[in-house]
């Protein structure tokens, strides 16, 4: 593409995975989550292969397909972790590690971050995969076909 | 409120209505685009930014993104 297009691309790129990796971290708290987040982050991706052009994204697509299956498994690992109680018991809530902060008494909120226990690993785990599915999906649909016209 | 409610949604209709009516699919997705933004605007005011998100994310910019992809690769004009 032109020069403005990858010019602008340049500066918005980075404000752009900023946001999705926010909407991913703070999923548990604030509007949006792991897919949100993902796809604000593939859109990023979207934008890259229109600018720049897709070859270059092409070695990517060897990183992005196993990330996908880790992004999975961690989900369903994290799940299986609360089998002594029920599946999706949250383990870590308000177990006092870095993530089982006890809950303040007016009620979860921004300032208490760490207190969700395992939804944020969750969410991360969602993210990751979300981010590396629609990601190869647009880096592989716009390098199918280029050999054939 | 209520007739900012019936100028978002009188114009979403009319946004699907274009993607449907024109004849050049690379205008017709972005109509859909603009359709798919105002209704995340209407998610927005109907207080559901979770789906508001979600519909930005997904039906504004990756979808037409996958849209504008696939119509490079075959014939730009839709057939009699």
């Amino acid at each position: 593409m032109s020069v403005v297009v990858r010019t602008v691309s340049r500066v918005v790129a980075p404000v752009a995975l900023a946001f999705g990796a926010y909407v991913i971290m703070h999923g548990h708290l604030t509007p949006g989550g792991g897919f949100q987040g993902g796809a604000v982050v593939a859109s990023v991706v979207a934008l890259l292969v229109v600018a720049f052009g897709a070859e270059r994204w092409r070695k990517w697509t060897h990183a992005l397909l196993p990330l996908e299956d880790v992004g999975a498994m961690a989900f369903v690992i994290l799940a299986f972790l609360g089998l002594g109680a029920t599946f999706f018991r949250n383990v870590l809530a308000g177990s006092g590690g870095l993530f089982g902060a006890p809950v303040p008494r007016l009620g979860p909120n921004p300032g208490a971050l760490n207190t969700a226990g395992t939804l944020p690993l969750m969410n991360w785990a969602v993210g990751l995969k979300v981010i590396a599915g629609l990601g190869a999906v647009v880096i592989l649909l716009s390098l199918f076909g280029r050999e054939d016209g | 409120m209520t007739a900012l409610h019936v100028l978002t949604l009188t114009l979403v209709v009319v946004g699907a209505a274009l993607a449907a009516w024109f004849r050049d699919l690379l205008a017709s997705v972005i109509a859909l685009a603009g359709a798919s933004l105002l209704l995340s605007l209407e998610f927005y005011l109907l207080q559901a930014p979770d789906v508001a998100i979600a519909e930005a994310g997904i039906g504004a910019a990756l979808t037409a993104a996958i849209y504008i992809l696939a119509i490079r690769k075959t014939r730009p004009k839709e057939e009699e």
